[in-house]
């Protein structure tokens, strides 16, 4: 779409990387409304080979309409093997998946961000950190959708083993609790999206907002919360609170934070049927 | 946002028929009214409501027989769910629904109704009546702010499915103890594509109002027409199980607006066939290779066994010169598939035209397939002297008696030949409509047609407006 078109955001020329400035947003975007951004019909239309051009070779051209390209069989992976196992969720700027591309260097994952500015910015940085560091950040992309409504789109059952929800807006207001990103409604969604064992994170500097996913996460039959020393031995909680820039904004004001992480599990009581 | 426009206050409401299991009893809802016919007493029901509080008092929405005929279910835009016996017609239980309903279904045990509503809130109720938490339901899951259109429960009671207007369906574990929600997802079942119209509307006349379609795509638009509004049609509309001894377990009929009917594993969410219902009926053959024929499926039901399909159809838009319209409008009707479970494949067996002014608004079918049942109506019609309208009609014929059957054809029966005959039609159509003209009919029909087309569509910003907005948004701003 035109709206997406590159045109006066040079990057910096010491670091080649984009400029923030260029892609300042609103602060929020209200994920009830109807955008007009494609989505993939079924997880097998995500263009893989767009997102990951060096683990995805193809023969066909890049699409400029978009992230994905749903209307061309062509661009089909049925035979793919590997698949998006991170995802993180409200992506922001994009520091999250920056610093756990090398951590995890062959672990696919993406960032899914509502507002096209932000989502452009995270592109170009990507493309550009892909640029200054050959061979390296290849395993990370970004896309811009409504996470609320089409994760099913973009992953299928079980497919993910990380989600990752790093302050997310809090949304004050009772009425406005239902655009929260983690509800007990959603909750089915990522359970659906996760494997068993995989893991939620989910942090916040907004006590209240904080209590409520705890409370929402605890209360879900398919999410248990994860040990102590489980906790402490996981290397991206220290990412949690340092990589991304609204984690680093908390920081510098030394603002207090609120962690939850859950695993997916499968109950083992038979109630619901012999099904999972 | 989306669903204040969709459902607004005296908005046009189908008329919507069920019939029992068994061929007992017919039932149709216009508006606020449910008319009952005992096909067994070959007489008209009346209705007594024990609960104490009154009949409905807003559009009906959604109307069910429970799997074996004992128990019926009623709910729309009075947010009252209620739960009849059938034998004799009581009304055991309303149920108040925070927001109006859209659609409901009966648990196959009869042990629970689920209702939803239009946030995309599915709720469910026991059926006890000495149920401790009498008369509130219960959220079990929810569509992420999307109408649900459809519900439905598999034959063998494990899933219950549902489908909203973002062309998504959700195949979830209906537990043993719903009541403390179902978080189980099965599976999606995602294929139904999103067809984006650009739409010019000319406004002939009060009846007539022509839609031009200039293009389907999934997210790109011609801006050609910036200055005309924008519509969509998408979502998936009906829902419908098979199942044989074989495949106890059910597959999944889906219809759409999107022209086809689709055949689901629901275990998997796997997409099984798609019958290109609009294509293969010969519906969007055309000359003029500039028309862009997208008839809607409105709703499917089906014999157990997966033999019969029916479908409504329901052409909705389009075209590059008004003379074709004329000429298409026509084509509304009965579209007959079969499934064939162990190919897993549908196919279509038979087009029946009900003529130019009758447009199924709901059909409907007992476990026997004898008999098809369609209703074309809607209540609070704009423009006409009763504001609400009912045409019933019956197709028989429809299943093969032995293999030569040549001549066990679908015919649409005559007005005295429907069971229960002059009677039957007069409760439920209401006597006032029986006693109009032809004339009075077709501009009624006409209204109907109307109604039901802008049912479909889906209002949206104008590209114009929406730019609009964009601009005076803080991040567009530095783009000046
Ligand atoms: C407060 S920011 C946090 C960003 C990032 N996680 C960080 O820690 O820096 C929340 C982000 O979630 C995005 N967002 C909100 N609702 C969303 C939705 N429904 N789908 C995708 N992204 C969403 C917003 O646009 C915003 O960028």
């Amino acid at each position: 779409m035109s709206e997406n078109k590159k045109v006066m955001n040079k990057p910096n020329k010491s670091t080649g990387l984009p400029r923030k400035r260029f892609y300042r947003a609103r602060a929020h975007s209200n994920p009830l409304s109807d955008s007009h951004f494609p989505v993939p019909l079924t997880p097998s239309h995500v263009d893989y080979a767009l997102h990951y051009p060096q683990y995805f070779q193809t023969d066909h051209t890049i699409a400029d309409n978009g992230d994905v390209n749903n209307n061309s069989t062509a661009s089909l992976h049925k035979t793919q093997s590997k698949k998006i196992q991170f995802a993180d969720i409200g992506c922001g700027f994009g520091g999250l998946i920056v610093s756990l591309s090398t951590l995890f260097p062959e672990t696919l994952m993406i960032g899914m961000e509502i507002r096209d500015k932000v989502t452009e910015y995270v592109k170009e940085r990507i493309l550009a950190l892909r640029e200054t560091n050959p061979g390296q950040y290849q395993n990370i992309s970004v896309v811009r959708t409504n996470s609320m409504k089409y994760i099913p789109n973009f992953f299928e059952k079980g497919q993910l083993s990380k989600m990752f929800f790093l302050f997310p807006d809090p949304h004050f207001k009772e009425k406005n609790h239902r655009r929260r990103v983690i509800s007990p409604h959603l909750l089915d969604e990522y359970a659906y999206t996760l494997e068993s064992g995989g893991i939620i994170y989910t942090i916040t500097d907004v006590e209240e907002l904080g209590e409520w996913m705890k409370a929402c996460l605890e209360d879900h039959p398919l999410f248990e919360a994860i040990s102590e020393e489980e906790f402490a031995a996981d290397p991206v909680v220290k990412l949690l609170t340092s990589a991304t820039e609204e984690g680093q904004k908390v920081a510098r004001n030394n603002g207090e934070t609120f962690t939850a992480m859950f695993r997916r599990i499968s109950p083992s009581d038979t109630e619901s049927g012999d099904v999972l | 946002m989306e669903e204040s426009m969709m459902m607004e206050e005296g908005e046009v409401a189908p008329a919507l028929i069920a019939i029992h299991p068994v061929e007992k009893s017919v039932v149709v809802a216009i508006g606020s009214e449910l008319r009952v016919f005992d096909l067994q007493e070959d007489c008209a029901s009346s209705l007594v409501d024990d609960s104490g509080r009154p009949l409905h008092m807003d559009s009906i929405r959604a109307i069910s027989f429970g799997a074996d005929g004992r128990l019926f279910v009623s709910a729309g835009d009075d947010k009252l769910v209620k739960i009849w016996t059938t034998n004799p017609w009581h009304c055991i239980r309303t149920v108040l629904s925070e927001k109006r309903v859209s659609a409901l279904a009966i648990s196959p045990d009869n042990l629970f109704v689920s209702f939803a509503d239009k946030f995309g809130v599915v709720w469910v109720v026991s059926t006890e009546v000495d149920d401790e938490r009498k008369d509130e339901a219960s959220p079990i899951f929810a569509h992420y702010c999307s109408i649900i259109t459809s519900l439905e429960f598999s034959p063998d009671g494990r899933f219950i499915v549902s489908a909203d207007r973002d062309f998504k369906i959700r195949v979830t574990v209906f537990p043993k103890r719903p009541l403390s929600g179902a978080h189980e997802i099965q599976s999606f079942c995602l294929g139904h594509t999103e067809w984006v119209f650009v739409i010019i509307t000319i406004f002939i006349s009060t009846f007539w109002h022509f839609v031009i379609c200039i293009e389907k795509v999934t997210g790109r638009f011609s801006f050609e027409f910036a200055s005309h509004s924008f519509f969509a049609v998408r979502f998936v509309t009906c829902l419908s199980f098979v199942c044989t001894q074989e495949y106890p377990q059910g597959f999944l009929l889906s219809g759409s607006g999107d022209s086809t009917v689709r055949l689901w594993d629901i275990t998997s969410g796997f997409l099984l066939d798609t019958c290109e219902v609009g294509m293969e009926a010969g519906l969007l053959e055309s000359d003029d290779k500039e028309e862009t024929l997208c008839p809607a499926i409105t709703d499917i039901c089906a014999s157990p066994d997966g033999s019969l399909i029916a479908v409504a159809i329901q052409r909705q838009l389009f075209m590059t010169n008004p003379i074709s319209f004329f000429a298409l409008c026509s084509l509304h009707g009965v579209v007959l598939l079969s499934c064939n479970l162990s190919g897993r494949t549908l196919s279509i067996t038979k087009v029946v035209s009900m003529g130019g002014t009758f447009i199924p608004t709901s059909l409907a079918m007992s476990s026997s397939a004898e008999h098809l049942w369609i209703v074309t109506g809607a209540s609070n019609l704009p423009a006409l002297d009763s504001p609400s309208f009912a045409r019933v009609s019956v197709i028989s014929g429809l299943k093969k008696h032995g293999s030569d059957s040549s001549d066990d054809k679908p015919v649409v029966l005559d007005d005295n030949e429907i069971p229960g005959g002059s009677k039957l039609l007069e409760k439920l159509q209401g006597s006032v409509s029986i006693s109009k003209g032809e004339e009075a009919l077709a501009a009624a029909a006409e209204a109907v047609k109307i109604a039901m087309r802008n049912l479909l569509i889906k209002r949206q910003y104008s590209v114009e407006k929406r730019e609009l907005r964009k601009k005076s948004r803080n991040d567009r701003k530095l783009k000046q």
